[in-house]
């Protein structure tokens, strides 16, 4: 296990991983309580691919990232990344796989007593790059693709809401993850603020070829950035396929979603 | 987890969350043994937390020991002066401030003070997923917010405890010196003759005891905090009660071994 899991190449380990998947998700389940947040959930993502979760609040989306990355383990089923199966991991055999995958955080997760140029510095520090200017370089580099080279000895206190999910995005970027994981990169920004989002994870697709897995209320964002989309609606992952696929849906769950209409939950 | 239900249902709830706590208790200290063996120790955090704990303590920890011992010298004065005794005060001042109350106040003190401070940080940390980011990063939580406080509160406690002793020493002279006019001589003589190295090593074991359950139970708190603010409160609220409970608990079993360790009277 130990050498698959310190493997830097994209090919797949051998053994359980599809040839090309980067993610795999094999029959997973996970319940809270009562709840049945996941049921056989079996999901393929390919290296450099954008793919969009939408679905009702509470249907578990977020709680699929949390697998992905290894926060929450499945009570059943399977995680792989990179071929590697991640919800047999500890805690702490964690690391090598978390340099691949970053993740931005719903509130952006940002360390409240650093500032941008010191939060988005923290996963070099942290991994080990001790050369100053190395550092500075690649904090410039983040900083800039995301527009925030100015505000870099601000604290998030001080930040609007779209220039603190602009912040994570750096700290994601930073230590040249293979993939990121946007948790609602939209809520609560303005249409400007989120089509500067979207452009930004175009950017970063397109520039780094990096896969996107993007849990998302708004449609507009989906229509425009998404390779597929997946909709979770009751445990089940309800639709799977590509935007215009998405619009073409005949399944009326899916329309009332992407329409809007409130008889979905009902 | 199901607990039972019917007519033992509160006794074995009660039960079996104590041996669930007890159990994430050894897991935290089997994770901050593991990342004190990694050798990443983060000096820089370490002394961070030093000035915040140490430092920052100082004030509540002397003025909390120079009043008991100025309260303690002037009750036990009178008493003792109706048996001719008076004379012994500071000796039982001393032993007193060094094995029980001085260690005990600043421990109690230091509780309140820091292990509200390491509760609320990490729990409010964890509700806002900075303990999650931290994660994701490839950082163990236990690593970065746990082993640094350790280590500050195992470094600043025994100082602590030293300058609560220290102080209330200080004020017990004070009060017999300039309160009851006894001889400063007298005072210094039977402190001085009554009070050993072993009288002292026990309040700084002491110390660094309460030290390591203060911040492994508020650090738990903490990562353990859930549902936002009202979670926080909680988890701060319960750090600082349940540190308290025992380390008076753990004071006294702790005070019968080092006894036997250390008799007192013994030079």
């Amino acid at each position: 296990m130990a050498e698959s899991i310190t493997r830097t190449t994209h090919a797949p380990a051998a053994g359980n991983s599809s040839p090309h998947a980067f993610i795999e998700l094999k029959n997973v389940s996970k319940r809270f309580g009562s709840q049945q947040v996941l049921l056989n959930i079996n999901l393929t993502i390919q290296h450099g691919e954008t793919l969009c979760f939408i679905g009702p609040s509470g249907e578990g989306k977020t709680v699929t990232l949390k697998h992905i990355i290894g926060l929450i383990k499945p009570d059943s089923g399977e995680v792989f990344v990179d071929g590697v199966q991640v919800n047999r991991l500890k805690e702490r055999e964690m690391a090598p796989i978390r340099k691949k995958v970053s993740m931005l955080f719903q509130g952006a997760a940002l360390f409240d007593n650093l500032t941008v140029e010191q939060n988005v510095a923290f996963p070099l520090l942290e991994h080990g790059v001790r050369d100053r200017a190395e550092i500075d370089r690649r904090v410039r580099e983040a900083l800039q693709a995301v527009d925030l080279d100015e505000h870099r000895n601000k604290f998030p206190t001080a930040l609007s809401g779209g220039m603190r999910k602009r912040t994570g995005i750096a700290r994601a970027i930073i230590d040249h993850s293979e993939c990121i994981l946007y948790d609602e990169p939209n809520s609560g920004l303005d249409p400007i603020g989120s089509d500067v989002i979207d452009q930004m994870i175009l950017r970063m697709q397109r520039r780094f070829n990096i896969t996107s897995i993007i849990v998302t209320h708004d449609m507009r964002s989906v229509f425009k950035i998404a390779n597929r989309v997946a909709m979770l609606y009751r445990g089940e992952i309800r639709f799977l396929g590509t935007p215009t696929e998405l619009r073409e849906s005949t399944d009326q769950v899916v329309q009332d979603f992407i329409n809007g209409h409130s008889d979905i939950t009902g | 987890m199901d607990f039972p239900s019917g007519l033992l249902a509160l006794p074995g709830r009660t039960f079996l969350h104590f041996l669930v706590y007890l159990g994430q208790i050894t897991a935290l200290m089997h994770e901050l043994l593991i990342a004190f063996r990694s050798g990443a120790w983060r000096l820089k955090l370490v002394a961070q937390q030093i000035v915040a704990i140490g430092y920052g303590s100082q004030a509540v920890v002397i003025v909390t020991g120079a009043f008991t011992g100025a309260v303690f010298t002037f009750q036990s004065y009178a008493k003792f002066k109706e048996f001719g005794f008076e004379t012994t005060v500071g000796a039982v001042v001393s032993v007193a401030l060094c094995r029980e109350l001085g260690p005990v106040l600043a421990g109690l003190m230091v509780a309140g003070r820091v292990g509200a401070a390491m509760a609320a940080d990490i729990g409010t940390m964890k509700v806002t997923e900075q303990v999650d980011a931290l994660r994701v990063m490839g950082v163990h939580p236990v690593d970065f917010l746990v082993l640094p406080r350790f280590l500050a509160m195992m470094i600043s406690m025994p100082f602590l405890v030293a300058e609560s002793i220290s102080f209330g020493l200080f004020a017990s002279y004070l009060v017999t010196s300039f309160g009851y006019d006894m001889p400063s001589a007298w005072y210094l003589t039977h402190m001085l003759d009554h009070t050993n190295m072993e009288d002292l090593s026990i309040g700084m074991i002491k110390g660094f005891v309460f030290g390591m359950l203060i911040t492994l139970i508020s650090c738990h708190q903490g990562l353990a905090a859930e549902n936002g603010a009202v979670g926080v409160g909680l988890g701060t609220t319960r750090a600082v009660v349940i540190s308290s409970l025992v380390l008076l608990i753990v004071n006294f079993f702790l005070s019968i071994l080092l006894n036997y360790i250390f008799p007192i009277g013994t030079v």
